[in-house]
Parts: C-alpha cells; sequence; structure tokens
C-alpha cells in the first residue's frame, strides 16, 4: 500500500487566534471557521507548503524519539489527520 | 416602475446612472435583488460616482458575492478531491465555472449550488464517491426521487451534513423528456481543464448551455440573469477566431439553433450585445412575449404581469414532458400541496 | 404597492410596502420620531403581500416578503400586521447586512463604553435593554448589536423595543402610553407591545461607543455570576450571529478581537431589579 502523503495550504492561508487551551483558525480557501485543540494547530503548522508522511510529521511534532516510534502515536496521529482532511484543513498530496 | 427594463439597460451602460433620481436608484436596486444580478451591478459600477446610500447597498453585494466566490470555489475543490480517485474530470457548470475560469460573468455573480457535468456511464460510481466524502440526499420524497432519476437530467439534489451546501450531479443538460437532446457527450469530450485541476465547458458549449438553461430547463425565472451571463460571455469569447463558426457548428449539433437565435436577439436588444446577424436571424416572432416576461419584475421587487408569468410556467412543462405525463404530474404536485395546506 | 412607509434606523434605510393601510398607519406612528433614509434611498425593501389573493380580503393573511424571504414562513394575521413588518425588517438585516457583524442581543451605552447583552428569546435581554435605558443608561438596540469590522466599534440600532407578556406592564407603567404602540394580542409569541426608544437614544442613534462588557443572562435563578472560557464565547457568539459565515473573514476579525479584548460574564437573575444590580455591580468592576 502507497504511504500516504499530506499537505496543507501556506501559512498564509490560515488566520489563527489563540483563544484559550483552543484555537480559532480561519480558513482562507473555504471561508470555514474552525475551533481546535492541540495538536491541531501543530499540524498544519508542520504540513503548511510541505509533502510528508505520517512518520515525518511525528517526527516533526514529538519530541521523545521513543514516542516518535510508537504505534499508538501514529494511530492518534492518523486519526487526527482523517478528521482534518474529511474538513479540508489538510489534503492527501 | 413598471417593469424592470431600467436594470438592463443601466447594466449595457453604466454610466446612465447619472440620470437616476432616488425613486429611481430604488426601483434598480430592488429589482436588481429580485432577479439576483445586484452583485453583478454592483460590478459594473466600481468606479461609478453614485450616491452615498447606493454605494453602501452595492459594495455590500459586492461583499456578498466574494463570500460566494469562495464558497462556490471551495465546493468545486471538495468535488474535485472526493473525485480524485475515480478519474472522472469535474466539469463545472453556471457560477461555479464562470468564477473559476476567470471570465466576466463571475464578477459580482451570487452563486448558488454547485452544479457539475459528468458521464452518464460514472453516475453510479460518482453517486458513491459524493456519499462517501459527506454529503447526502436532501430530503428524499419517493415521487421526487424516481422523477429525478428517471426523467431529469440530473442525480437528486444532495447536501453536504457539514457545510450545508449543495451539488446537484448532471449528465447531459437538458430534461430527457425534452424532445430537443444535446449531445452530452460531445460536450464532455470538448471540455476544457482550468488551472486549479477542474473543467469547464469549451467556450462555445458553454453559450449553448446557458441558451438551453434559459428557454428549456424554464419559465424564463431567472432569465434577466442568463441572458446577462451570455452577454458577458460574448463580451469575453466573441473576438476570438472561429468563435461565431464554432458556435453555429455546436448548436446545429445540440439541435438548439432556433433557440440560441432568439437568444442572441434578446441579449442585443436588452444588453445592446455584438452579435452576429446571420446566427441572429431566425424566427422573430414572439420575441415581444419573451421580453414581455423577461422584464416582468416592479419596482418593489415583485413579479409582475401574472397572467404571461403563468403562460409562460405552463408552457415550459408542456415542452419538457408529453401531455399525459404532465398531467400526472401537475396532479401529483397539486395533491401534495393540498396535503400541505 | 399601495401603501408605502420608509424610515432610517441607526445605519440602515428600510421601506414597507403594504397591500393593507393599518400596518402602515402603525408604523408611522411608532416612528414619528425616526428620520427618513439617506438621500431617499434605502437599503432593505419589505412587502406585506396578501398570502392567495383571495387572502387579501377574506381571513386576511400576511406573508411577509422583500429583499430577503424565507421559503415556508407562516402568514400572520393582520390584525399582527405591525409585528409582520418588524419581522420582515428583522429578516432582512439577518440575511442581508454585511457591512456590521450582528450578534443576536441587546447593547446600552454608558460614557461612551457599551454593554452588551445576548441571549435568546426568553432570557430578558430586551426587557432589562428597556430597563437601563430608563435608567441613565442609552438605549443602542434590543434585537441586533451591530459591531464594525474595522473598527471593532457597536453601532446602535434602536428598534421599538418588543416587549412581551408581563414585561408590557412593567414598562408601560413607568414611561405612559405616549410611548407605547399598539397590543398585539395573542400573536405566536404571546402579547407584544412595542416600546419607542427615549428621545436621547433616537437623537444618538448614529453615535458608536466601545463595547465593554458582555453579560450572558439566565432569568429565573438565584443570582449568580460566572466567567466563561474565550473559546466558549466565541462559539456561542458565532451561534449568535446570523450573518458571521457571510462576512467571511472580517466577521473572524471582528469576533475574536471582541472575545479576546472585552471582559465576559454569565448572570443568573431571579428577577429584573436583581439583574440591575448586578450590571452595576460589574460594570463597576470591568468595564
Amino acid at each position: 500500500m502507497v504511504e500516504p502523503i499530506y499537505t496543507a495550504d501556506p501559512a498564509s492561508g490560515f488566520h489563527s487566534v489563540r483563544l484559550d487551551s483552543l484555537t480559532a483558525i480561519y480558513h482562507r480557501r473555504s471561508g470555514v471557521t474552525h475551533v481546535v485543540a492541540e495538536p491541531v494547530p501543530e499540524i498544519i503548522v508542520s504540513l503548511a507548503g510541505k509533502q510528508l508522511n505520517v512518520a515525518q510529521l511525528c517526527g516533526d511534532l514529538i519530541a521523545d524519539p521513543a514516542l516518535v516510534e510508537g504505534d499508538e502515536t501514529r494511530r492518534a496521529l492518523q486519526a487526527r489527520l482523517d478528521e482534518l482532511e474529511e474538513v479540508g484543513l489538510v489534503s492527501l498530496a | 416602475m413598471r417593469d424592470a427594463r431600467i436594470l438592463p439597460w443601466i447594466l449595457a451602460q453604466p454610466a446612465r446612472t447619472a440620470m437616476l433620481d432616488a425613486r429611481g436608484w430604488t426601483a434598480l436596486l430592488a429589482i436588481a435583488q429580485a432577479e439576483r444580478l445586484l452583485g453583478s451591478l454592483a460590478h459594473r459600477l466600481i468606479g461609478i460616482n453614485v450616491p452615498p446610500s447606493a454605494r453602501r447597498v452595492l459594495d455590500g453585494a459586492l461583499l456578498s458575492a466574494e463570500t460566494g466566490r469562495t464558497q462556490a470555489l471551495w465546493e468545486g475543490e471538495m468535488a474535485r478531491r472526493a473525485f480524485a480517485p475515480l478519474g472522472c474530470p469535474v466539469i463545472l457548470l453556471k457560477g461555479t465555472a464562470f468564477v473559476a475560469a476567470g471570465l466576466s460573468a463571475g464578477l459580482g455573480r451570487q452563486i448558488g449550488d454547485l452544479d457539475i457535468l459528468v458521464p452518464r456511464d460514472r453516475l453510479d460510481a460518482v453517486e458513491a464517491a459524493l456519499l462517501d466524502a459527506g454529503w447526502e440526499w436532501v430530503k428524499p420524497d419517493a415521487y421526487d426521487d424516481s422523477y429525478y432519476r428517471t426523467h431529469m437530467h440530473e442525480l437528486p439534489p444532495l447536501i453536504h451534513r457539514d457545510r450545508d451546501t449543495m451539488i446537484d450531479v448532471h449528465h447531459t443538460i437538458l430534461p430527457l423528456t425534452a424532445r430537443i437532446t444535446p449531445d452530452a457527450d460531445a460536450m464532455i469530450a470538448a471540455a476544457v481543464q482550468l488551472e486549479n485541476g477542474l473543467f469547464s465547458l469549451s467556450p462555445e458549449d458553454m453559450l449553448i448551455h446557458a441558451v438551453a438553461h434559459l428557454f428549456a430547463d424554464g419559465d424564463l425565472s431567472g432569465g434577466l440573469r442568463n441572458l446577462w451571463d451570455m452577454d458577458r460571455l460574448i463580451r469575453d469569447h466573441g473576438g476570438t477566431e472561429g468563435y461565431w463558426k464554432r458556435l453555429h457548428e455546436r448548436s446545429a449539433r445540440h439541435g438548439m439553433t432556433r433557440h440560441l437565435s432568439r437568444a442572441l436577439r434578446l441579449c442585443h436588444h436588452l444588453f445592446e450585445t455584438p452579435v452576429d446577424p446571420y446566427l441572429a436571424w431566425e424566427g422573430r416572432k414572439g420575441d415581444v412575449f419573451y421580453l414581455g416576461r423577461l422584464l416582468a419584475r416592479n419596482g418593489w421587487g415583485q413579479e409582475a404581469r401574472k397572467p404571461l408569468r403563468l403562460a409562460f410556467y405552463i408552457w415550459s412543462h408542456w415542452i419538457r414532458m408529453p401531455p399525459l405525463q404532465l398531467a400526472r404530474h401537475l396532479w401529483t404536485k397539486w395533491r401534495k400541496n393540498q396535503a400541505k395546506a | 404597492m399601495r401603501h408605502q412607509f420608509s424610515v432610517k434606523v441607526g445605519p440602515v434605510g428600510f421601506r414597507v410596502g403594504s397591500a393593507w393601510r393599518a400596518p402602515v398607519a402603525a408604523l408611522r406612528h411608532l416612528y414619528a420620531q425616526y428620520p427618513q433614509p439617506d438621500g431617499g434611498i434605502t437599503d432593505f425593501t419589505v412587502r406585506l403581500e396578501p398570502e392567495t389573493m383571495l387572502r387579501r380580503w377574506v381571513r386576511q393573511s400576511v406573508a411577509i416578503e422583500g429583499d430577503f424571504m424565507l421559503p415556508g414562513a407562516v402568514p400572520m394575521a393582520l390584525r399582527h400586521g405591525l409585528l409582520a413588518a418588524e419581522m420582515g425588517m428583522n429578516l432582512q438585516m439577518a440575511m442581508g447586512q454585511r457591512h456590521f457583524l450582528l450578534l443576536h442581543a441587546s447593547s446600552v451605552e454608558r460614557g461612551g463604553k457599551v454593554l452588551i447583552i445576548t441571549g435568546e428569546s426568553g432570557s430578558g435581554k430586551s426587557t432589562l435593554s428597556a430597563l437601563l435605558g430608563e435608567r441613565g443608561w442609552r438605549f443602542m438596540g434590543d434585537e441586533f448589536a451591530l459591531i464594525d469590522p474595522l473598527t471593532g466599534l457597536a453601532h446602535p440600532f434602536p428598534r421599538p423595543i418588543s416587549l412581551k407578556n408581563e414585561a408590557i406592564m412593567v414598562m408601560a407603567d413607568r414611561v405612559g402610553a405616549g410611548r407605547m404602540g399598539p397590543l398585539l394580542a395573542d400573536t405566536p409569541k404571546g402579547d407584544i407591545r412595542h416600546l419607542i426608544p427615549s428621545a436621547d437614544a433616537l437623537a444618538n442613534m448614529m453615535v458608536p461607543g466601545v463595547p465593554a462588557l458582555i453579560l450572558f443572562p439566565r432569568f429565573g435563578h438565584a443570582a449568580e455570576v460566572r466567567t466563561m472560557g474565550t473559546s466558549e464565547v466565541f462559539v456561542r457568539l458565532t451561534q449568535a450571529s446570523t450573518n458571521y459565515v457571510a462576512l467571511g473573514e472580517r466577521g473572524f476579525g471582528a469576533l475574536t478581537r471582541l472575545v479576546t479584548q472585552v471582559p465576559v460574564r454569565a448572570i443568573d437573575y431571579p428577577d429584573t431589579e436583581s439583574a440591575i444590580a448586578l450590571v452595576d455591580q460589574l460594570w463597576a468592576e470591568l468595564a
């Protein structure tokens, strides 16, 4: 199976405002406002204008190398990516 | 103001607004709003000196059109993502196509649903892909559903469960029960790829589609806007080498020469559109009734000329359906309305 | 249209056309002190039409039409024609306003600063703003708060206040009959009477203010004040806005600026006197 590669609009495509523990993100291309928790803003920043697979994204986001390798981490991240893909914040490259 | 003629008069030559008084402005704005042309009017009046309160209304319409444009292009993009695994092109129709292709017809346009054209043999796959990507059927009603699938030229409408936006999937451009049958395969084969990976019809087919939409697909409601679209398309494409010749060929291919001719005359009459006189020649009789129906809107935005409207409404169904089916359709609709009341 | 009326409320001009005389006569009385639209050109058109040709004369029912219309809206009895006109104007604003972010809220001003009181029908925001308007605050509006996306200021939209049921008696006693509209009995929302804003409110209908406090009130509970999370406020205000989505990024900017810069409290109150006491207390503390 081909490893999925993800991408997001460049940073100029988003207007983000930190509210409290949640962040409001205006996605310029769609005109949709999303209110999201960690690690969604971080995922978008990592993918902005780039093309990464899940492993690379893990590496970007997580400091602890042991966690980066873990299956559970990968699965959790994949679940987030699936949700974000559904609302169009990230897409398959 | 008894009818809507002030609107095409101003759209054709925006500087004519200098002659308007407060009453004229108020009527113009209300008529434009009712005919869904306020955004287009606002675009025509950019840079023209208008009274401040009119400027406020027009600027509001430009803001609406801008938001509408963003939403329309996004819907197109989400459809493209849904169809990517199918290898099936997403051919945009109407407003979204104008905007995606950067055409004048897209400037200030108020866009409703996303309309797309797909090959008839891919309909099932397309339907499945859309349902998978979060679109749902709009309140299914057994009669309407079967009518759509069997007789209309599209799937029953779908609405996206999160975005609340509608998509209409067509496989040809006229209802199947009409006596005119355009060549959908030819339209699909001639589709033009746009920058964003979506497709539009070729310039000639785009105009033919607007003509079809004006006459055969409705009772002329929204007709002024349809003709304005045509005026804008002709201004964009009419100067291209061989355009009118290709237009004539395509209209013959799709069985639309008489309708094209009438549409060109109406455009020219309303908007001073430069049209090829040879193509615009056929069959003048009846133009005056069409103009009467197209301008049937008063200065308060109300529908005027009710008897003429009703005549066109019945006639438009007549040409779409065989008589027995028409009777059955109107009977069922009447029964449903009675049940609702 | 046979009978016509026009008015300017804050920055917005309306015209109302009616097939019947009575609603227009009622509008003229209610809006007697209001100005006319700038240059005679209106922002929005409302039409009161007979539901069908017959209903113009028999069991008259009024369909609300205009620049913006809601399909499937239930027509109203002619005796409630004034209410139909008010609802029609609300509908045009809700669906067509693009220059201001609209919040479903009342607002009052004091010392250049604005108190915004959000809430659905029944939360008491109309009655509260009406009372505050008679107690040294300037009334700015009871249905919509208008926020300018460019400046962040709150602009007045002081239409006559729609008082329902018990609230009618409370206010009628205070202000006298001259400032009350006709009684509209047995509407779908109960009895309604409109309160004409004070001369001060009308004289200053073009004067904006700086939002300084946002309240989410709840009527019929023991008095209590609670803080609210910024993201909760943000989400609730997008739900309380009819045109947030239509405004695009300007709406986003206006609303995030509002919720991150203006203090917000949820208040529970058992009666209007307690509410006013809470308002005074929180205003002194936070505004």
